[in-house]
């Protein structure tokens, strides 16, 4: 029997990683390294001995480290979700000459969501191998932290795909990572706890998707750090994102490529 | 079930308050090359979109392979080759993976679509290029590739948009003669062009579009014989003296076409006719004398030219 449709573009995506993997190997080995020495190790240690009246019960690296594999899942998966996106609706047309096939829409949708998916688990995967060789984490709370990386990559991914499919030119991604991506890396609790933004910047902080992502991450992986909120709330506003993104990316992507 | 391939009845396609395609009827029988002959804007597109089931119809009767674009879209296209105007290849891959990623997206498994590459690659005589990148290669080689991958299912139909547009002489006449091949091979081929030659050179029938609606059908000899005489003789007169010398062939000729350029006399000997200009006191810079073509049916009916 043929496989699913969707299965055929999860494939396609792997075919074309298998390429191009080299572009990306710097960022997906070398990222976790270097954020891990500069802010987990070199600001790390001006943290730990600090003074300052927020003092954490563990070391700032391995607070930190949950939090950033979380960050990493979402922008993995929001660039996948992005310019490859674009390139198949406008500048590589690929996804036209996809429908040409018995494919349809919703397989395209489906197979790249479930495509980005798995590079993100790969990703997370491999920044958690990482954490542990840097003792941030032991190996056990390094992999506790992949499922919920992974499911807020797929929050995001499915946004993002969503916002692309209506995209007249890329324009429209440089500005989503500046004013989107970049500010929820710094202002979702991945380097410090939210509490210690002023007010209106701490609740826009909880409605973001990343800060639910971080606060499973931490909280699953580290016994020491409490969630932030409740895990259960976290996981359904994120399955909410992905619902949503998913069937919005359905609609405008029919919207866009069926006319 | 019908013996018709493509059966369209009142077929219509609006964009907005567009209409690109307008109530048109037309056949497409098992085993033809049947042309869409057209200008840009004329809705040749459209209509092969429609009939690839691709974009859904705004009203009208379409049967592909008697089947129902709207409710049996991917049947449909597990069925056809679709050959589409822009390149859409995935640039970053090999040849092979094109042929191979489109293989599996029609549910193909991998054995099978090995087994059909080395016939296809030699097909659209690309065995060289088997492993490399598709983005260097040139534009003829692409365009035979294009073709290859929408063969890659062994489809009954194969549907080309402006298959040969941007390509240099050479390359069109491989294109040709490889899809003179295809149709040998009993696949049935839809073509639209807006160039006349490559309409008579492919198609054995062919309806000729304008605004959405279509404007005549038959074989190409057929359109002529009935829209065009025999011959033609062009005229080229020096800047400024035409709209002078327009006055005196009056009545040379069976039928007379001003075009800002030059002047065309329709008669069915074009040397006779040139024999007669003196007579006239009528001296052109240059003449040309010729068999009748699409282009003369076109601008016939439409009173324009093909390409503009």
């Amino acid at each position: 029997m043929a496989a699913p449709p969707a299965l055929r573009v999860v494939e396609y995506g792997a075919r074309v990683y298998r390429r191009t993997w080299r572009g990306s190997v710097i960022s997906t080995f070398m990222n976790p390294v270097l954020y891990l020495l500069a802010m987990g190790v070199g600001l790390g240690k001006l943290v730990d001995q600090g003074t300052g009246s927020a003092g954490l019960a563990l070391p700032y690296l391995t607070f930190l480290a949950p939090g950033l594999l979380a960050a990493t899942a979402m922008q993995t998966a929001a660039g996948d979700a992005s310019y490859p996106v674009m390139a198949g609706i406008k500048w590589r047309k690929t996804y036209h000459a996809a429908l040409a096939t018995p494919l349809e829409v919703r397989d395209l949708v489906f197979g790249h969501l479930g495509w980005v998916t798995l590079r993100v688990t790969f990703v997370a995967v491999v920044y958690a191998a990482i954490m542990t060789a840097f003792g941030a984490t032991s190996p056990l709370e390094g992999l506790l932290a992949v499922p919920p990386a992974v499911l807020t990559g797929l929050a995001f991914a499915a946004a993002v795909t969503a916002y692309t499919a209506r995209l007249k030119n890329e324009t429209g991604l440089a500005t989503l990572f500046r004013f989107g991506i970049v500010p929820l890396f710094l202002f979702s609790g991945t380097f410090f706890p939210i509490t210690q933004l002023p007010d209106w910047i701490e609740w826009a902080a909880y409605g973001t998707p990343l800060f639910h992502g971080v606060s499973l991450c931490r909280g699953l992986a580290l016994d020491a750090v409490a969630f932030e909120v409740s895990p259960l709330v976290s996981v359904a506003y994120l399955l909410a994102w992905v619902a949503a993104g998913a069937w919005l990316a359905l609609r405008l992507m029919r919207r866009r490529l069926v006319v | 079930m019908t013996d018709l391939l493509v059966e369209a009845r009142r077929l219509t396609k609006r964009f907005g308050d567009l209409t690109a395609v307008a109530e048109v009827d037309f056949e497409v029988h098992p085993g033809e090359a049947f042309g869409f002959l057209g200008p840009n804007g004329a809705g040749k597109s459209s209509t092969m979109r429609m009939i690839a089931a691709v974009s859904p119809v705004t009203s009208g009767h379409l049967r592909v392979m008697g089947l129902d674009p709207a409710a049996d879209g991917p049947e449909i296209r597990g069925r056809l080759g679709v050959v589409p105007q822009e390149e859409n290849l995935d640039e970053e891959l090999s040849v092979y993976e094109n042929l191979l990623i489109y293989g599996r997206y029609f549910g193909l498994p991998k054995k099978v679509i090995d087994e059909r590459v080395g016939e296809l690659l030699h097909f659209a005589q690309l065995q060289d290029r088997r492993n490399s990148r598709v983005e260097p290669l040139s534009g003829g080689m692409k365009r035979r590739l294009v073709i290859a991958r929408g063969l890659i299912n062994q489809p009954e139909m194969l549907i080309l948009d402006e298959p040969t547009t941007g390509l240099d002489p050479q390359a069109r006449h491989l294109l040709w003669d490889r899809l003179y091949r295809l149709k040998q091979q009993g696949v049935t081929l839809i073509i639209t062009t807006h160039y006349m030659d490559e309409a008579e050179q492919l198609c054995d029938r062919l309806v000729i579009m304008d605004k959405g609606r279509i404007v005549a059908e038959g074989s190409p000899r057929a359109l002529i014989e009935q829209h065009s005489t025999r011959e033609v003789l062009e005229l080229r007169f020096p800047v400024g003296l035409q709209e002078e010398m327009v006055a005196r062939v009056d009545g040379l000729a069976q039928r007379t076409e001003v075009l800002p350029d030059r002047v065309l006399l329709y008669s069915d000997d074009a040397d006779e006719t040139a024999g007669t200009l003196a007579s006239r006191g009528v001296v052109p810079e240059s003449t040309v004398s010729r068999r009748s073509t699409l282009e003369d049916v076109f601008l016939r009916l439409t009173g324009r030219s093909l390409i503009e």
